[in-house]
């Protein structure tokens, strides 16, 4: 019997049969154990049917070759967008979870027990800032900031595959946890005393350190993949001050992750040497300081914020300055104040913790630099009403969402003012209050941008236009669920209703919940309206097609090229003389020309070694989470040998003949030659080809 | 020595790649330029621990002490043996720009890790009798500090021997290629940024435990 567990124990560490929650579901029927049971069953469906239907269409050589191998920044970036939103889905389902707990469980348990719902917070806000915003943000910048700066791709393609499936191995931990064992309670900050041994000695901690571990370091590299290729790879003549704006959000935004990264890398791995090796880092004993972790910690966490934002601000200024078809108003105070905010957010992380017992003059230091923060992006928002002004101004879906966050994230802006305030935020701290700030935030400011984004740039990724239809109707139901949802929060908070609560205790809170919970409906439904849209789209794409590459009249040069662009982007790299050269071109006759002389291109060839590296490590990092130590061995080995092997591969590169680029541009100038130019004021109907009717100003 | 050197070669002596088309050139550049940015971002992750070294200075929680533990002797002809291999590394950089011949840099290349290696037999030795003496980083907030941070740069350390071998390996399979050369360029900026480090540890955890 011993030898048998003893066996068992090398096999499997500490996964046993009642590590599944179907078996704990059996043994401990509540409603509680039956949801999470739930949850890893549509978790091990939802694989099931994946790689069902993949073989039963016979798609797998298809999948394995045109993506998961793929070099190509365009596709690594789409995946990573498909990744963002599996884990959206699964993130907003739990949030509408937490708030039906909250609506019921007034003066009684209600459905979810107090563990259970630590971990549905837990997974919430881990799940929504670093698989869903950062993959989001990763998977735009990547689809289009090499377009935009005349590039063919990221300067380290085969770091980039590695980033992508290393933030898909995070992905599959935090799936896993759903089926094996538990995830942490300790919120998403994951702070010490929770999530220390003493505290909660399970594997719940473990699955969070290793999934933010694995996430932390594709953004490292991701960082220094996106500033050296815009610092490198710009086409000639694209000086900085003629890059567009989203490329210098996210060149800022690379800056943040290259510096603010590490500190969270440090955090998790710190937390793992108490853990996992007896040290006393964050511990209460023998000379741990947990206020170590706290510092650590914020120190990526702020930044992180803009991280998550400064992308949107960029995609904001592509979207208003396109769609009012007016030049950028403001073009250098608005990259003076990315800049700003890049800087300064490096220097407020104390204001995640005022209440935690530094002196109020380092508190009032804080609370001032917070505020300063205010005024670049006030002057951002200024700037996008001033490009609006007098511009012929369309309200498509992006345009809708855009507007949508300027006015929702200046309340945003001003309830974070009132907590910069540190007496104010003693009152208020760790309340509903402050849910309802940083969610007023990041609905707003991170996922509005993204959506306006993805809208955006849909066409030249797929060739086709998204449904406006169905674009509408998600946008309705995004802004009015949010404010539904969020603006009761602000409520509760000021009454005291302390946030990460399983059950409240005062009747007065019940109305507020229930509006917050229909707001929760509303925004489950934008997104539902957000798949419809994709479907929708997919099926009525005859009538969508715009295969010129134009749809919107816009401006930067990732429009210049076919949609969706060939696998080098551009058949000669282009020469740059001012900002917004593509409308220049269009505007004096310059577009849609062949080039005088075509050259062979090279671009990387496909390679398995990232999807080997980021597999292989999530498996190591599943094995140290359930002490399976040949598991964590046989993952680390297979990692770093194929880092070693890769780098023995002289063949990497693939020539595209000179001839075959020039066949394929001339067919599509062709095309162009054959479109009729629509008028912005039909670039929504069938007739739009993608070629814009130049217009004079 | 003359005019015909161009920027990138200036930048980084021994990639001479002066003679190669631009976008070879180019590629060469963000090739190094990345690896300068990693080390900007692996020196955040040292600042960090030192920061924290710093708050742990006195969290030694009535266990061993620094200043009875430390071998200083031993510290100091660590160093040594470092910056030495620093000087080593220099020489394959400037053997991969005056010779031709794959041997000259091997030969450095094999100097480096011998020097490399002993250094990190001489730490581990330090560590196995601080771990006799009671002092391990199980023991103290103290010594968890002192193990992370000295031990995270062991382990750079051991991965710079690892990745010197496997130069080795590619240089004699593969001859001074262009990868080859750039590995070396990118081999060394590493090399060198783990003798900083170490000359701050070597200041700060060494000479600051002496100073008490």
């Amino acid at each position: 019997m011993n030898n048998a567990m003893g066996f068992w124990h090398i096999l499997f560490g500490r996964l046993t049969w009642e590590s599944l929650p179907f078996v704990k579901a059996w043994l401990d029927p509540t409603v509680s154990e039956i949801i999470a049971a739930g949850a890893g069953g549509i978790v091990v469906l939802g694989a099931i049917a994946t790689f069902g239907l993949i073989t039963l269409f016979g798609k797998w050589r298809y999948i394995w070759t045109e993506w998961m191998t793929s070099l190509d920044h365009k596709k690594i970036g789409i995946m990573y967008m498909i990744l963002a939103v599996i884990m959206l889905s699964r993130a907003l389902i739990e949030a509408v979870l937490m708030r039906v707990q909250q609506a019921v469980a007034i003066n009684n348990p209600g459905l979810l027990s107090p563990d259970h719902f630590g971990q549905l917070f837990t997974t919430h806000g881990t799940i929504m800032i670093f698989f869903v915003g950062m993959p989001l943000l990763t998977g735009l910048i990547n689809f289009a900031m090499p377009l935009q700066i005349g590039a063919r791709d990221v300067a380290f393609p085969y770091m980039n595959s590695i980033s992508l499936w290393m933030t898909v191995g995070g992905g599959i931990l935090l799936m896993a946890s759903l089926v094996f064992g538990e995830f942490s309670t300790g919120g998403w900050s994951g702070y010490p005393p929770y999530t220390e041994l003493a505290f909660n000695g399970g594997v719940g901690p473990d699955y969070w350190i290793w999934a933010v571990t694995l996430s932390s370091l594709g953004a490292m590299m991701t960082g220094i993949n996106f500033a050296v290729t815009v610092y490198k790879l710009r086409s000639p003549g694209m000086r900085w001050m003629r890059l567009p704006l989203f490329t210098w959000t996210a060149f800022c935004t690379a800056i943040l992750m290259i510096f603010a990264v590490p500190p969270l890398t440090i955090a998790t791995l710190l937390l793992a040497a108490d853990r996992y090796l007896g040290m006393h880092f964050f511990t209460n004993a023998l000379g741990g300081n947990m206020m170590n972790f706290v510092n650590l910690f914020w120190l990526f966490g702020h930044p992180e914020v803009y991280i998550l934002i400064l992308p949107a601000f960029g995609i904001f200024s592509e979207v208003v300055s396109t769609f009012s078809a007016k030049v950028l108003y403001g073009y250098t105070s608005l990259v003076i104040a990315t800049m700003a905010i890049a800087l300064l957010s490096f220097t407020v992380w104390l204001h995640h913790f005022f209440t935690m017992g530094q002196s109020a003059p380092v508190n009032a230091v804080f609370g001032i630099a917070t505020m300063a923060i205010g005024i670049p992006t006030g002057v951002k928002i200024y700037n996008w009403i001033w490009t609006m002004f007098r511009g012929e101004v369309r309200f498509t879906t992006p345009m809708l969402f855009s507007l949508a966050f300027m006015v929702t994230f200046v309340i945003g802006g001003m309830s974070g003012i009132i907590l910069a305030t540190p007496p104010v935020d003693f009152m208020v701290h760790n309340t509903l209050f402050l849910v309802a700030h940083f969610h007023n935030m990041l609905i707003p400011g991170m996922l509005y941008g993204m959506i306006a984004g993805y809208y955006y740039w849909f066409p030249k990724a797929f060739g086709f236009r998204l449904s406006e239809t169905w674009g509408r109707i998600a946008f309705v139901c995004w802004v009015v669920g949010f404010y539904l949802a969020f603006t009761p929060l602000y409520v509760l908070g000021l009454a005291g209703a302390p946030r990460r609560t399983q059950e409240f205790f005062d009747p007065s809170f019940r109305p507020w919940l229930i509006i917050a919970l229909l707001g929760a409906l509303l925004i489950a439904a934008g997104l539902a309206a957000l798949f419809i849209q994709l479907w929708v789209s997919i099926k009525q794409r005859d009538t969508t097609r715009v295969p010129v590459g134009d749809p919107w009249d816009a401006r930067g040069l990732e429009w210049s090229i076919p949609a969706p662009p060939p696998d080098y982007n551009f058949a000669v790299l282009p020469q740059v003389g001012r900002r917004d050269a593509f409308y220049w071109r269009k505007q004096n006759n310059g577009a849609y020309k062949p080039a005088d002389h075509y050259r062979d291109i090279e671009v990387p060839k496909n390679s398995m070694c990232g999807v080997l590296v980021g597999l292989a490590a999530a498996a190591c990092f599943f094995g140290l989470v359930w002490h399976i130590w040949w598991l964590a061995f046989c993952g680390s080995a297979l990692t770093i040998g194929t880092i070693i092997t890769r780098s023995f591969m002289r063949d990497v590169v693939r020539t595209i003949p000179a001839a075959e680029v020039e066949a394929l541009d001339r067919r599509w100038l062709e095309t162009a030659a054959a479109a009729l130019p629509v008028p912005r004021q039909l670039e929504l109907t069938p007739e739009n080809e993608g070629l814009a009717r130049c217009q004079p100003k | 020595m003359s005019a015909e050197i161009t920027d990138p070669e200036l930048l980084q002596a021994g990639l001479n790649v002066a003679a190669e088309p631009r976008e070879v050139r180019e590629h060469a550049e963000s090739d190094v330029l990345g690896f300068w940015v990693f080390l900007m971002s692996d020196a955040v992750i040292f600042a960090l621990l030192f920061s924290i070294y710093g708050t742990m200075g006195n969290a030694t929680a009535g266990g061993p002490v620094p200043q009875h533990e430390f071998k200083f002797h031993s510290a100091f002809w660590e160093t040594a043996l470092l910056l030495t291999s620093s000087f080593s590394y220099g020489m394959v950089s400037l053997s991969l720009k005056h010779t031709r011949h794959r041997i000259w840099p091997a030969l450095w290349l094999g100097v480096t890790f011998c020097l490399g290696a002993g250094f990190l037999i001489m730490e581990v030795r330090d560590f196995l009798t601080l771990f006799h003496d009671g002092a391990t980083p199980e023991r103290s907030g103290y010594f968890s500090s002192f193990f992370v941070l000295v031990g995270t740069h062991g382990c750079h350390v051991f991965s710079g021997l690892i990745w010197i071998v496997l130069m080795g390996i590619q240089i004699a399979m593969f001859g001074l290629d262009q990868r080859t050369r750039l590995n070396l360029i990118r081999l060394g900026l590493f090399w060198h940024f783990l003798d900083i480090i170490w000359v701050v540890i070597f200041s700060v955890v060494y000479l600051g435990a002496l100073i008490k």
